[in-house]
């Protein structure tokens, strides 16, 4: 027989101890120095270089007319100007407001359609691959028909964007409830989860990261979705968007203005993504120690 | 066909927490219906510790999902008394919970009250030895410390009943050696009856109170054995290796049957 001075219990209370520290890896904090070197460095030397590309362009005289390529010192003009005539910031939040509402009516449907979609049967064989070739159309499509059915309108341009981020937000949806591990449903049975509580507290919470790829995929849906409709159909009554803008430019055969309002498309695409999807799909990934530090 | 599958509420005084008489199982398999489970009578007494053993294709996972209401049995009934506690092999805790609110979810779908969630959950993390582990997130927590935290769950359940599936199976020899103190200590504290399946004898002998060998394809008791060693044991032991070593001759020779035709 096994002779130990300590109790069994003891013995095994501080073996356990030992054993936790030592196979727990100590977490912290990136600095921030290093943040700034491996996260911010790498894209700012990448504009630093489009720049350089750009402005040698025009001063070694490879491209030597303004209408067809306008120097980025022209281009800042031009945003700045709009910034000191005080209609910059009326042209980027026509068009976010515009993205940003429609996208959460989009998700308002795309939620239900997708769980429904995920859950039942008969729905899935029914418009499952509708869903998946939506994505594929590109939502430009839409326009001529929605200014038909609905005028040249807002709701014309909520329509366009539905119709182009529904798709989006409801695939991530059943993929995300695709990918839920079989244990986990057996767990959540075995507690007493089954039915809507099991939907609730199972379900839902796990097919959260691919949900967020799609709400991610949604928002670009939703912002190239609404360039699309502000392009083609621009009117006057509705408010000068970011893509009117670059309508007006083109007619107007102003080069300057138009590249002010191509970066700014991109621009605010990427800030709205880098603001709120991101910080929210590193959030779920990391929570679930799904996102190794790089 | 005498399918009968019922969960008695508490009753005052239950003779079993567990009992399963001529239980059958089968599948439909590609070659016609295959039988998995062959008349399999237990019974499981309040606060008994019994280990299920057998090779591979004995059938003691699925008898464990029938136990836990996961499956239906083709004949036979299965009691419980109330909704038996699962545990598996993987630690199947919610990564987007931290350790503690894992518990929780599982005194919430039990009706506990919001206000008294944190401090049973606590109480049980204490009770596993994790204290302070409570807002730890699953993937920050050891293998050893994650089936510790499903057992806090398990047991937050509150059931008469812990059923487990190999559960220490995956875990490094040592931890897997600290972890069956543990379950002895705290069956021991509680007083559940625990219905632990594993393939590894040697686990088998130094957990249970009875052991109950089953044959492969059909899965049928083979035979049993009262282990009246007293707790606490250690695997290393003498008696718990000579029991060990009575109870493998006769498992090799279960299996050794399968190779001679």
């Amino acid at each position: 027989m096994a002779s130990t001075e300590t109790t069994p219990a003891q013995d095994a209370g501080s073996i356990e101890a030992g054993l936790d520290a030592l196979e727990t890896a100590a977490t912290g904090r990136t600095p921030l120095r290093q943040t700034l070197l491996t996260k911010v460095l790498p894209p700012l030397t990448a504009i630093v270089v489009v720049l350089a590309v750009w402005q040698g362009l025009i001063s070694l005289k490879v491209v030597d007319d303004p209408t067809r390529l306008p120097s980025p010192a022209a281009v800042w003009h031009v945003v700045r100007q709009s910034w000191l005539e005080g209609t910059l910031l009326g042209y980027i939040w026509t068009s976010v407001s515009r993205g940003l509402l429609g996208f959460c009516f989009a998700l308002l449907i795309g939620t239900p359609l997708g769980l429904l979609v995920a859950r039942v049967r008969f729905v899935r064989a029914a418009i499952g691959p509708i869903l998946s070739g939506l994505q594929s159309l590109p939502s430009v499509a839409w326009v001529p028909p929605a200014v038909i059915w609905l005028g040249l309108n807002n709701s014309m341009m909520y329509a366009v964007i539905l119709l182009g981020a529904v798709p989006s937000i409801a695939n991530g949806l059943v993929s995300g409830v695709d990918q839920v591990p079989p244990l986990f449903l057996r767990a959540g049975r075995t507690m007493g989860a089954t039915g809507l509580k099991g939907t609730w507290h199972v379900t839902l919470p796990a097919a959260l990261p691919g949900y967020v790829a799609g709400m991610k995929q949604g928002w670009a849906f939703s912002w190239r979705s609404l360039m699309a409709a502000e392009i083609i159909a621009s009117f006057p009554d509705l408010g000068v968007g970011l893509g009117q803008l670059l309508e007006n430019a083109r007619t107007a055969s102003d080069m300057a203005m138009v590249f002010e309002a191509i970066l700014l498309i991109l621009f605010v695409g990427i800030a709205i993504d880098l603001l709120i999807f991101s910080p929210l799909e590193r959030w779920v990934l990391r929570s679930r120690g799904l996102l190794v530090k790089g | 066909m005498a399918t009968t599958t019922t969960l008695a509420k508490a009753a005052e005084a239950v003779a079993y927490a567990a009992r399963l008489e001529h239980v059958s199982k089968s599948f439909t398999a590609p070659g016609g219906r295959q039988l998995v489970l062959d008349d399999i009578s237990i019974d499981v007494a309040p606060g008994e510790f019994v280990t299920l053993l057998g090779a591979s294709g004995c059938g003691k996972s699925t008898l464990l999902n029938l136990v836990a209401g996961l499956d239906r049995p083709t004949a036979g009934s299965i009691t419980t008394d109330g909704r038996p506690a699962l545990m598996f092999q993987e630690h199947a805790l919610f990564p987007w919970l931290t350790a503690g609110k894992n518990i929780e979810l599982a005194l919430k779908l039990r009706g506990v009250a919001k206000s008294e969630r944190r401090g049973k959950a606590e109480e049980l993390l204490e009770l596993v030895r994790l204290k302070g582990a409570y807002g730890k997130r699953v993937h920050e927590l050891s293998g050893g410390m994650r089936q510790r935290v499903a057992m806090a769950r398990a047991l937050a359940q509150e059931s008469n009943l812990l059923l487990m599936d190999e559960p220490f199976a995956a875990l490094d020899a040592i931890t897997r050696d600290v972890l069956h103190d543990e379950l002895t200590r705290i069956w021991a504290e509680t007083g559940l009856s625990v219905l632990f399946v594993t393939h590894n004898v040697r686990e088998a002998v130094r957990l249970a109170q009875r052991v109950v060998l089953l044959s492969s394809r059909p899965g049928r008791i083979a035979r049993e054995w009262t282990v009246d060693i007293p707790q606490p044991r250690r695997i290393e032991d003498a008696p718990v290796a000579e029991l060990s070593l009575e109870i493998t001759e006769v498992l090799r020779g279960e299996i050794r049957r399968h190779g001679q035709h």
